[in-house]
């Protein structure tokens, strides 16, 4: 007489496969496997180490300039050599990171928040909301990205926050549509339509159900966000946009640099170039890792 | 094969409505004053209010918008600043600057992508397919800036092998009249075999720059969509036919595998488009790239206006092309219309 | 004395290399089949009959290797052939056909061309000849409206339609040895009868031997005149037909003929074959892979199987089969 009523399954693990032990587990046997993630987890370790303490160890003040000892080549004294103005540059290196992160840091969190919520409503609900974000998805990808966010931060003004907030809009269409793609196929899995039968309200649902299983896949897009988000700045940057000097930012130091390139004095644009790459290549490979991590089925 | 390019007409339009609505909103959503940004820093008050007028500030949006559109329509995007000129004129002038630095950087990109590509994917294993490996793993984490300045420095400083990073030819030559603007061309035409040879010197790095940007994402994807092209059954039929090994790679699999590529090069042209900014300043290249960037540094907004616009533009015609590209390719999507 | 095989397969033995070990796919299988003959190699799935199909040909998945044996196509041993003499035996001498016809074909080619490509490489005709050549092997294989047809593309065809492009480019260089892996499966009941029929048909007329793998023993008792047997990369019984159904030898045919519906049972009397396949990647497997799943288990079956003689008779690979034809010597 009772109709087969769906059963949810338990929410927490209690088979082996699933749960947050069996995550750090499947991670250690990634990690352990695949040497390359491993080396991409340490340097960013080391990357953290010099944004978070970086200006307190660096031997030489950023800031302060010693014409006596301008474009000096690197040295024992002068890892990365100095600048123009007799800056050290190894100290500016390491404080510019702190910066930098902070912009990628930052315009990931927002796009997640902006794309990851948007998109994960228009999968959710569909027709308007659907269309809508659409839209101004579609309208954001018909421009070059760079090109818009060149014309966001002239149009809004030279601040860090609108740096921020043009790589966030820029890269919301790619958010939009992964976390809406989620959204749609678990719209009608079996957990969301018990969930509601039992009488959740779809904010419950979408914020309990849909949003943790979106989270993984979303967090491999945003440490490749990372690394897109710090050449994003340092373009920006290098062409006059955002960061103002005397402040020590990866691409202005290129750009303060670029002119000695040409006579010979090369450290004062390689290394803080060369930090950006290295940057970028372990965010790169860290979002490569995460994604054997999160779904192995999609191992490149 | 009409209907088909029709349809992807059509939705090449809404894209030109959003560009050119969301390029007028840039304007009014500046901070303070639309009218003191367009009057520049050194205005007088009387100069302000003058621009306000002109340009119609003070007016509500919907008038203004059509107002703008209007002026679009003739060819009006403003006057720069800087110059007095006209925006569209200078943009016109240096366009072909940009499209044949952003062109050369394109083909070379694409022959050597796709070989590599192609190659990785049907030696597996091999020196060949590490070196794409790296190539794509690497090119992507390059700052193009980076690249254009570390060229620079080797092959012009250390090695001598490439002249000044001062523009497209030698402060000896003069440009050869105008053709197609592309000094490639235009210098062949008038018969100039100097300023070709230095035209093309000028051109080589700064293209090299944006090759090896481009290079990665599709060399990536050439590799990835042959690797899953050569285990498709098809490939297995025409292998057990007894097709020879050329035929079944170039007839059979390349041509299927091309189809996500150039599906790739829509993504691509979105960073060449952008790459081309930075490089054109890193070498002095007269383009509409480095014509937004002096306009940025002098507060001068029209140019970065009319700039924005016309990449956007470009860039919603070059996907259409793609679009109809991929449906000529594809008799799928050609013959469903 | 018995004219030369089309194809004799001795003791083949094929392996794959996975990321949970090694699979012995196939461990020394031996079977021949005659010029013009019709064979079955039958067996439910993951037998290793289309893996044998596929390294007789040539084109195993990279994955997998042949570590022993010959496949002898007239003098010529396809296992160590290079791939410059296999190029041109494949099409010419041996074709395939494959399950799934339409992902099987070309998606942005033309069948009139995809079959063209094949006569052209083979020779059979000059370039300009090819499209007419190609437009009258459609007619041959039962197209309708031919010319037109070969203008299409496989996704405006039907299956059944696609499976005879396919039919039709294996046979273009008119082969002496056709395989058709499970040409059937996927396709409705009226259209696999037709097909059949016309692979028949074409073999006639052309002399051409054909093995048809399948795991439909129904099916093979139809159309094959002799059927060899496979279970878990072993020939286990290679007999002809009607000589199988009388009197299975081995103990796995005895269950899968008792698994096959036809006419006379009843879904009542339908009993599923126990037991599963074993795992082929364990490095402990008994000589007898049947073994653990076989009631007539005796502890004489610790040792090698018997070897197939080749002498056209009842070969079974058991050492407690059950009762052979009584009277004629087996």
């Amino acid at each position: 007489m009772s109709t087969v009523a769906p059963t949810a399954e338990p929410l927490s693990a209690a088979r082996p496969s699933t749960g947050l032990a069996a995550m750090f587990e499947h991670t250690r046997y990634v990690l352990g496997e695949n040497r390359v993630t491993a080396f991409a987890f340490a340097l960013l370790i080391v990357i953290l180490f010099a944004a978070l303490f970086g200006p307190y160890v660096v031997p030489y003040d950023p800031l302060t300039s010693d014409t006596v000892m301008a474009l000096k080549p690197p040295s024992a004294a002068h890892w990365f050599g100095t600048d123009q103005l007799g800056r050290d540059i190894f100290s500016r290196v390491v404080v510019a990171t702190r910066l930098d992160a902070f912009i990628a840091v930052a315009s990931v969190v927002l796009v997640f928040l902006m794309g990851g919520l948007a998109g994960i409503a228009a999968g959710y609900f569909g027709g308007w909301t659907d269309r809508i974000v659409g839209r101004i998805a579609d309208t954001i990808m018909a421009f070059p990205l760079f090109v818009l966010a060149m014309g966001i931060v002239a149009a809004l003004g030279n601040t860090v926050q609108n740096i921020v907030l043009a790589t966030a809009i820029v890269n919301f269409p790619l958010y939009a549509r992964v976390a809406r793609a989620e959204a749609n196929v678990r719209r009608d899995a079996g957990l969301v339509e018990a969930a509601r039968l039992s009488g959740n309200s779809d904010w419950r649902i979408l914020a309990f159900q849909i949003l943790p299983n979106v989270f993984p896949i979303l967090v491999v897009q945003m440490s490749l966000t990372m690394g897109y988000a710090i050449l994003n700045a340092a373009g920006l940057s290098f062409i006059g946009l955002g960061v103002r000097p005397p402040t020590p930012e990866w691409g202005i130091m290129v750009a303060d640099g670029a002119a000695f390139m040409v006579s010979g004095e090369w450290w004062n644009a390689f290394f803080p170039g060369a930090a950006l790459m290295v940057a970028v290549f372990c965010f790169n490979l860290l979002g490569d890792g995460l994604r054997d991590i999160v779904d192995p089925r999609r191992r490149t | 094969m009409l209907t088909m390019i029709g349809k992807r007409l059509m939705f090449a339009i809404p894209s030109l409505i959003g560009v050119v609505i969301v390029t007028f909103l840039l304007t009014r959503a500046l901070p303070g004053d639309p009218a003191a940004y367009f009057a520049g820093p050194a205005a007088t008050k009387e100069a302000v209010e003058q621009i306000r007028k002109k340009l119609g500030f003070d007016k509500p949006l919907i008038e203004q918008f059509f107002h703008y559109t209007n002026d679009l329509a003739h060819g009006d995007l403003g006057t720069s600043l800087t110059t007095g000129q006209p925006v569209a004129t200078e943009i016109r002038n240096r366009l072909p600057a940009s499209a044949e630095l952003t062109l050369l950087g394109l083909v070379i990109s694409v022959a050597i992508a796709l070989p590599l590509g192609v190659l990785a994917a049907t030696r597996p294993g091999s020196w060949i397919d590490h070196l794409c490996r790296i190539t794509t793993t690497a090119g992507v984490s390059l700052p193009v800036f980076f690249t254009g300045l570390v060229l620079v420095y080797v092959f012009y400083y250390l090695l001598g092998w490439s002249p000044a990073p001062l523009g497209r030819l030698d402060v000896f030559y003069s440009a050869p009249p105008t053709v197609t603007g592309f000094y490639l061309i235009d210098t062949l035409i008038a018969r100039d075999f100097e300023a070709f040879r230095s035209a093309l010197s000028q051109l080589i790095l700064p293209a090299a720059t944006l090759a090896i940007f481009s290079l990665a994402p599709i060399a990536r994807m050439t590799r990835a969509s042959m690797l899953s092209v050569l285990a498709s059954d098809f490939v297995r039929t025409a292998r057990a036919s007894g097709l020879k090994p050329s035929t079944v790679i170039v007839t059979y699999a390349f041509r299927n595998a091309m189809l996500p590529v150039i599906t790739t090069l829509s993504m691509v042209f979105s960073f060449l488009l952008g790459a081309n900014v930075l490089v054109e300043k890193v070498f002095a290249w007269p383009g509409i790239g480095s014509y937004a960037v002096e306009a940025l540094i002098s507060s001068d907004f029209a140019p970065v206006q009319g700039f924005v616009l016309t990449m956007a533009v470009m860039y919603v015609l070059l996907n259409l092309m793609i679009d109809i590209l991929y449906g000529v390719i594809d008799p799928r999507v050609r013959l469903e219309g | 004395m018995t004219a030369a095989p089309a194809l004799s397969v001795q003791d083949l033995s094929v392996e794959f290399r996975t990321r949970s070990g090694i699979v012995r796919a196939l461990d020394r299988v031996s079977f021949d089949i005659a010029k013009g003959e019709t064979i079955a190699l039958v067996g439910e799935s993951g037998s290793g009959k289309s893996v044998t199909a596929y390294a007789v040909l040539g084109i195993l998945d990279p994955a997998g290797r042949v570590t022993g044996g010959r496949a002898m196509l007239g003098g010529l041993d396809l296992v160590k052939a290079k791939p410059s003499q296999l190029a041109e035996v494949r099409g010419r001498e041996v074709a395939m056909i494959f399950q799934n016809p339409r992902t099987a074909l070309n998606p942005i080619r033309p069948v009139g061309r995809q079959i063209a490509d094949v006569l052209i490489r083979h020779g059979n005709v000059l370039r300009r000849d090819a499209p007419a050549a190609a437009v009258e092997m459609l007619r041959a294989v039962g197209i309708t409206d031919p010319v037109r047809r070969a203008k299409a593309y496989p996704f405006e065809m039907s299956g059944g339609m696609c499976q005879r492009v396919m039919i039709a480019i294996a046979l273009a260089a008119k082969p002496s040895l056709l395989i058709a892996d499970e040409p059937t499966t996927g396709l409705d009941v009226t259209t696999q009868a037709v097909i059949m029929d016309l692979v028949a048909e074409l073999a006639h007329d052309l002399g051409m031997a054909t093995i048809f793998i399948t795991h439909d023993l129904a099916l093979a008792g139809q159309r094959a005149a002799r059927i060899v047997v496979m279970h878990a990369g072993h020939v286990v019984e290679n007999a002809p037909t009607a000589e199988l159904f009388a009197y299975p030898r081995h103990p796995y045919t005895a269950e899968l003929i008792a698994a096959t519906p036809d006419s006379a049972a009843s879904l009542s009397e339908l009993a599923a074959v126990p037991g599963t396949l074993p795992d082929l990647r364990r490095t402990d497997l008994p000589f007898c892979r049947y073994a653990e799943r076989c009631p007539r288990k005796t502890s004489g079956c610790d040792q090698p199987l018997p070897r197939d003689t080749e002498d056209g008779s009842h070969f079974v690979a058991c050492w407690n089969p059950l009762p052979a034809a009584p009277a004629a010597a087996a």
